[in-house]
């Protein structure tokens, strides 16, 4: 079966979290804002989702997950006067899958999700679950159809440095992005969330800033690599 | 699912508060009666008299608590324990029906504990407190009666919080709980800064109980001292009500001169040996007085 998905990316830096999407064309008449591959869970946590099969119906299965984890995020506050740790939302969600896995009657939920918040305590975190219902917890990951390639770019680029500052571990996002994502910056999404700020989506002419800034940065690094081997 | 819609069958929620526990709301009662009318005509008549106090400052949060158990006019208990340990930071005064008190904090312990294993850490005082009020409200209109400060040290510092069964929360300073709580609020309205050193905290804290013992029937018997610091939670002391108010007394006055001393130590032990609570209030008033008037004398 083909693995048809398009690309995740989840970077967690120092003070900011990104989270980037390859965006499917649409189709001329259709609205681009319906499709929605970020979703926040609470002010401080959201989730971008995999799909993993050709079937374009797993979309539902994500809303579901959503749904679901928007409504225990709430339950929580209410019943321990806090917001949730990411990682608590991530155990629910993947013990959500796991309970699918295991019973009659059910199909697994056919997603593979990034979650991505900062905790009370002002760390960032970045999470990936699959399907059968277990967990990571990562500094970048990336999931989908070249998710090897582009985690390899972000090995060998994931430095104290290309996180220290917000809008470095932007430029890493979309530089990871940009590896397998043909057609450039038209086709990316953009999710950041600041320490005790809320979730922000980027229009496309910020990225279209940062992507033209990237290509700026990389025309100088081959005119100083010419300079030298002269 | 397919075939539990088809059958009914709901699986049980393993989140929720401890399975045991009656369902909210289930009562055995005969046909025809409501659980909330059957117990205002028929439930026992618990009766409940104490006085608890609390109060956070720079060092910590102080709980403080008298001995006695009532049960109307019979003391149960002179020596009872009041103040509850919920785990190394957390404290709770009791106060209200001391079974209801004894099985909740049962309870609370039994579900902080999960949530700490889960978690990786204790949850919150304030987090405790929603957890604990949360759960007995569900029980509210059949005559649950706990009134409960819940005293810890969290990740924010000392903090303090008052639960009642049925569903107050609320988070303050200073809290005193019980049928002897006005007497203690006048002594610790007075008395209380935020900056105090713990001895002065200590010395609060055993004025208003013991004040409190003295003049509320249904408390007595002993003063328990209770501080949670960052380290955890220690019992600091268990003195004697009556004798701690006789001392209080003879520090009020001012400088005790041969006469006065010699004059206050007699209807100190008539006071200390009456069992009748009467006797003991009356030489409490005329003590002051004798030992007061020789000095005005002295230096006029």
């Amino acid at each position: 079966m083909d693995v048809c998905t398009f690309e995740k990316v989840g970077i967690r830096g120092t003070n900011i979290v990104v989270l980037g999407v390859e965006k499917k064309s649409v189709a001329k008449l259709q609205d681009e804002r319906t499709v929605r591959k970020i979703c926040a869970l609470d002010d401080h946590v959201c989730m971008a989702f995999a799909v993993l099969t050709i079937f374009i119906g797993l979309t539902a299965d994500a809303r579901v997950v959503i749904n679901r984890a928007r409504v225990e995020c709430q339950s929580h506050k209410l019943t321990v006067e806090g917001p949730v740790t990411v990682e608590y939302i991530t155990r629910f969600i993947a013990t959500l899958k796991q309970k699918y896995t295991q019973s009659n009657g059910r199909r697994p939920f056919g997603i593979s999700a990034l979650i991505v918040g900062f905790d009370d305590d002002g760390i960032s975190r970045l999470y990936q679950t699959d399907p059968s219902g277990t967990y990571h917890a990562w500094k970048a990951n990336a999931i989908g159809r070249s998710a090897k390639t582009v985690r390899e770019f972000l090995e060998k680029n994931y430095t104290e440095d290309a996180i220290a500052s917000d809008s470095e571990a932007i430029k890493l996002a979309i530089k990871a992005l940009l590896e397998v994502v043909q057609s450039g910056g038209k086709n990316i999404e953009l999710a950041i969330i600041r320490r005790n700020q809320p979730l922000k989506m980027f229009s496309a002419k910020e990225v279209e800033l940062y992507v033209t800034e990237i290509e700026k940065e990389k025309e100088e690094a081959e005119k100083k690599k010419s300079k030298k081997s002269v | 699912m397919a075939l539990q819609d088809v059958c009914k069958w709901q699986s049980p929620d393993t989140q929720g508060p401890s399975p045991h526990l009656p369902r909210a709301g289930g009562w055995a009662v005969p046909r025809g009666c409501d659980p909330q009318t059957f117990l205002q005509i028929h439930g026992p008549r618990l009766a409940h008299g104490t006085t608890t106090l609390a109060f956070r400052f720079r060092h910590g949060v102080i709980a403080a608590a008298d001995t006695r158990s009532s049960c109307g006019s019979y003391v149960a208990c002179p020596a009872s324990c009041k103040v509850i340990p919920v785990h190394q930071h957390l404290l709770g005064t009791t106060s209200g029906t001391s079974a209801d008190c004894a099985t909740w904090y049962r309870v609370l312990q039994r579900e902080l504990r999960l949530r700490e294993l889960r978690e990786g850490q204790l949850p919150s005082v304030a987090s405790a407190a929603k957890l604990l009020s949360a759960m007995m409200s569900q029980y509210r209109g059949l005559d649950l009666c706990v009134a409960t400060a819940l005293c810890g040290w969290d990740r924010s510092g000392p903090e303090l919080f008052y639960v009642y069964s049925d569903g107050t929360r609320l988070q303050g300073d200073i809290f005193s709980v019980g049928s002897g709580s006005p007497y203690a609020y006048g002594v610790l309205d007075r008395g209380y800064r935020y900056d105090m050193s713990t001895q002065e905290a200590y010395a609060l804290a055993r004025c208003a109980v013991a004040h409190a013992t003295h003049r509320d029937a249904y408390s007595g018997g002993s003063v328990d001292l209770f501080h949670v610091r960052e380290s955890g939670w220690e019992h600091v002391s268990r003195s004697d009500a009556c004798v701690l108010y006789v001392e209080l007394q003879k520090l009020l006055e001012p400088e005790p001169e041969e006469d006065a001393s010699h004059a206050h130590p007699e209807p100190a032990t008539a006071h200390r040996a009456a069992e009748d609570r009467e006797l003991s209030v009356g030489s409490g008033e005329v003590t002051p007085g004798d030992s007061r008037m020789p000095a005005g004398t002295e230096t006029v």
